[in-house]
C-alpha cells in the first residue's frame, strides 16, 4: 500500500473550512459531540472513522444539506448557518459534492448530467463551449467513451467516476467526497485513489474525503482525523494517526488488514 | 416505540401517553402537508421556470396515458350505455340514452374515471420516481448543486398534471360517448348527427366548466400527493413502494371526498 507523496501546494496559512464546537443530535442520538476542524487550501484531508460515527453528518453540514445543532461553520469566509438560501446557493457552487453511491440522474444520460449544473449555472457559455466542458472533464475522469450512456449501463466504478466529473463541471474551490471507494473492487479503488490525486493537482481543490477504507486514506489524505465518539480524537499523517496505543484505534487499524 | 395501546396489560396513562402520539403525528403531518403545497403556490410564480422539464411531463403525463385512457373511456361508454337500456326500455324511453349518457359521462364518470385511472398511473409514477431520487439521493446532489430540487421536480410535476388531467378528462369522455353511440347505433340504429345532437342538448354550459374545473382539481391533487409522498419519502427501497402505494391510495380518496363536495357546490349553483 503506497502512501500519499508530500504535496507542495498546501497553503497553511489560509483556511478554506473552519468548524468550531459542531453538535449535531439525531433524536436522542449525538453524532457529533463539539466537533473543531480546520482545511488548509489545496490539503486532501482524510476523515476515518466507522459507520455510523457521523463523517457523512459533517459534510452534509458543511454542504448545508444538514443544520448544526450548535456550534460554526465557516466555508470560504462565509458562516454556513446564518447564510439565505441565495447566499448559500452561491457558496454551494463552490462546493464539490461527490456522493457515496454516485447520486447520477438516473433517468438522463452522462452528457445530460454534466449539462444539467451548466445549464443553470453557466448561461453564459454557448453549446460549443459547454460540449468542451462536458467532453474536458470527462477526459479527466477517463469515461469520454461513455457520454451517451445512460446511468444503469455503467459500472459501479465508472458511476463514480463520472460523479465526481459531475462535481467538476463547475470547477469548485472544495471536493467533499463520501465514502469514495465504499463497495468498489480493490483495482478500481486505486483507480479512484489515483483519481483523487489528480483532481487536487489538475483543479487546485481543496478536499474532505470521509472513509473507512485505509489504503484509500493513505493514498489520498495529506492529513488524517479520526472521528471516535462523536469527536476528532487522533490527527496527522497516517503513520502518526496509527502510532496511538488507543484499543480502538488499532482495532480499526487491524481490521483492515492492511500491510 | 410500539404504540400499541390495545396490547394486553396497557395501563391507562400509557393509552393516554399513545393516543396523544398518535395525535401529534397527525398534526406534524398536516403541517407538513400544508407548508408543502404553500411552498408550490410560492415557487410556482418565480424563475426559473424550467419549462423543458413542464413540457416533458406533460409528456410523461399526458400522451403517455393516452392508449390506457382512451381503451377504458371506451369501454365504460359502452358498457354503462348498454347497462342502462333495460331501465329505459321498461318505460319505453330507449330514445333518451344519448341524453342519460351524456349527462353521466360529462358530470361525473367522465373526470372521475380518468382521475382514478391517472391516480393509479401517474401517481404511483411520480411518487416512485421522486421517493427513488430521495433514496439514491439525487435529491441531495441537485440540492447541493445550487440548483433547487423542489422547483425542478415538484413545482413541473404538479403543473404538468394540473394541466394534463383536464386535457385527458376531455379525451376520455369523448371517446366514452363514441362507445356509447357505437352501442346505440348499434341497437337502436340512431345516426351520429343525431346521437350527438341529443348529447349536446341534455347538457348546459355549467355542466362543461364544473367538469373542467373538478379535472383541474383532481390533476392538482393527484400530482400534489405523488409529489408529496415521493419527496418525502424514507427508509430505503421499503419506502419508495410505500411511497407510490400510498400516493395511489391517498390521491384516489381525496378525489372520492373532492367530488362529493364539488358536486354540492354545483348543485347549490344550479339551483339558483
Amino acid at each position: 500500500m503506497e502512501a500519499k507523496r508530500i504535496n507542495p501546494n498546501i497553503d497553511r496559512s489560509e483556511k478554506v473550512i473552519t468548524i468550531r464546537g459542531l453538535r449535531k443530535a439525531f433524536d436522542d442520538f449525538e453524532v457529533l459531540r463539539g466537533v473543531d476542524l480546520d482545511l488548509f487550501k489545496g490539503e486532501n484531508l482524510v476523515v476515518l472513522g466507522r459507520s455510523g460515527t457521523g463523517k457523512s453528518v459533517l459534510i452534509k453540514i458543511i454542504s448545508g444539506l444538514l443544520q448544526a445543532d450548535e456550534g460554526t461553520v465557516n466555508v470560504l469566509g462565509q458562516d454556513v448557518g446564518g447564510l439565505k438560501p441565495r447566499e448559500m446557493d452561491a457558496l454551494r457552487l463552490k462546493i464539490g459534492f461527490s456522493f457515496q453511491n454516485s447520486a447520477l440522474y438516473d433517468s438522463m444520460t452522462v452528457r445530460e448530467n454534466l449539462e444539467f449544473p451548466l445549464e443553470r449555472h453557466a448561461k453564459h457559455m454557448t453549446v460549443a463551449e459547454r460540449e468542451d466542458t462536458i467532453q474536458y472533464v470527462l477526459e479527466a475522469v477517463g469515461l469520454l467513451q461513455a457520454i451517451n450512456q445512460m446511468p444503469s449501463e455503467l459500472s459501479g466504478g465508472q458511476r463514480k467516476r463520472i460523479g465526481i466529473a459531475r462535481t467538476l463541471i463547475l470547477k469548485p474551490d472544495i471536493m467533499l467526497y463520501d465514502e469514495p471507494t465504499a463497495g468498489l473492487d480493490p483495482i478500481t479503488c486505486i483507480e479512484i485513489n489515483s483519481l483523487i490525486n489528480e483532481v487536487q493537482e489538475k483543479f487546485n481543490t481543496s478536499s474532505i474525503i470521509i472513509t473507512h477504507d485505509l489504503t484509500c486514506a493513505r493514498a489520498v489524505g495529506d492529513r488524517i482525523v479520526m472521528l471516535l465518539d462523536g469527536q476528532f480524537q487522533r490527527e496527522g499523517t497516517f503513520d502518526e494517526v496509527f502510532e496511538s496505543n488507543d484499543e480502538r484505534v488499532q482495532s480499526f487499524y487491524n481490521y483492515n488488514f492492511i500491510d | 416505540m410500539d404504540l400499541d395501546k390495545n396490547k394486553p396489560g396497557a395501563s391507562p396513562a400509557r393509552r393516554r401517553y399513545v393516543t396523544t402520539r398518535r395525535l401529534d403525528r397527525i398534526f406534524v403531518e398536516l403541517a407538513n402537508v400544508y407548508r408543502f403545497n404553500a411552498r408550490f403556490f410560492k415557487e410556482v410564480w418565480f424563475p426559473p421556470y424550467e419549462l423543458r422539464e413542464v413540457i416533458r411531463q406533460c409528456y410523461e403525463i399526458g400522451v403517455r396515458s393516452l392508449p390506457l385512457i382512451s381503451l377504458t373511456g371506451f369501454i365504460i361508454g359502452i358498457v354503462f350505455t348498454n347497462q342502462s337500456r333495460p331501465s329505459l326500455a321498461d318505460f319505453g324511453a330507449t330514445s333518451l340514452l344519448p341524453a342519460l349518457i351524456s349527462v353521466a359521462i360529462i358530470r361525473a364518470i367522465g373526470p372521475l374515471v380518468t382521475a382514478l385511472i391517472a391516480a393509479g398511473r401517474v401517481g404511483s409514477a411520480i411518487g416512485a420516481e421522486l421517493g427513488s431520487m430521495r433514496v439514491t439521493e439525487q435529491i441531495d446532489a441537485m440540492e447541493v448543486s445550487a440548483t433547487n430540487p423542489f422547483k425542478f421536480l415538484v413545482v413541473t410535476r404538479v403543473l404538468a398534471s394540473t394541466l394534463m388531467i383536464p386535457a385527458l378528462t376531455m379525451f376520455t369522455t369523448l371517446v366514452s360517448l363514441l362507445g356509447g353511440y357505437l352501442n346505440v347505433h348499434q341497437n337502436e340504429l340512431t345516426s351520429l348527427s343525431v346521437f350527438f345532437y341529443q348529447v349536446f342538448d341534455a347538457i348546459t354550459f355549467l355542466d362543461i366548466i364544473a367538469s373542467s374545473v373538478k379535472s383541474v382539481i383532481f390533476g392538482f391533487t393527484i400530482g400534489m400527493v405523488g409529489c408529496y409522498k415521493g419527496y418525502n419519502s424514507s427508509k430505503g427501497t421499503e419506502g419508495v413502494g410505500k411511497a407510490a402505494n400510498s400516493s395511489v391510495v391517498t390521491a384516489m380518496f381525496l378525489i372520492f371526498i373532492e367530488e362529493l363536495l364539488i358536486m354540492q357546490v354545483i348543485n347549490t349553483i344550479r339551483a339558483f
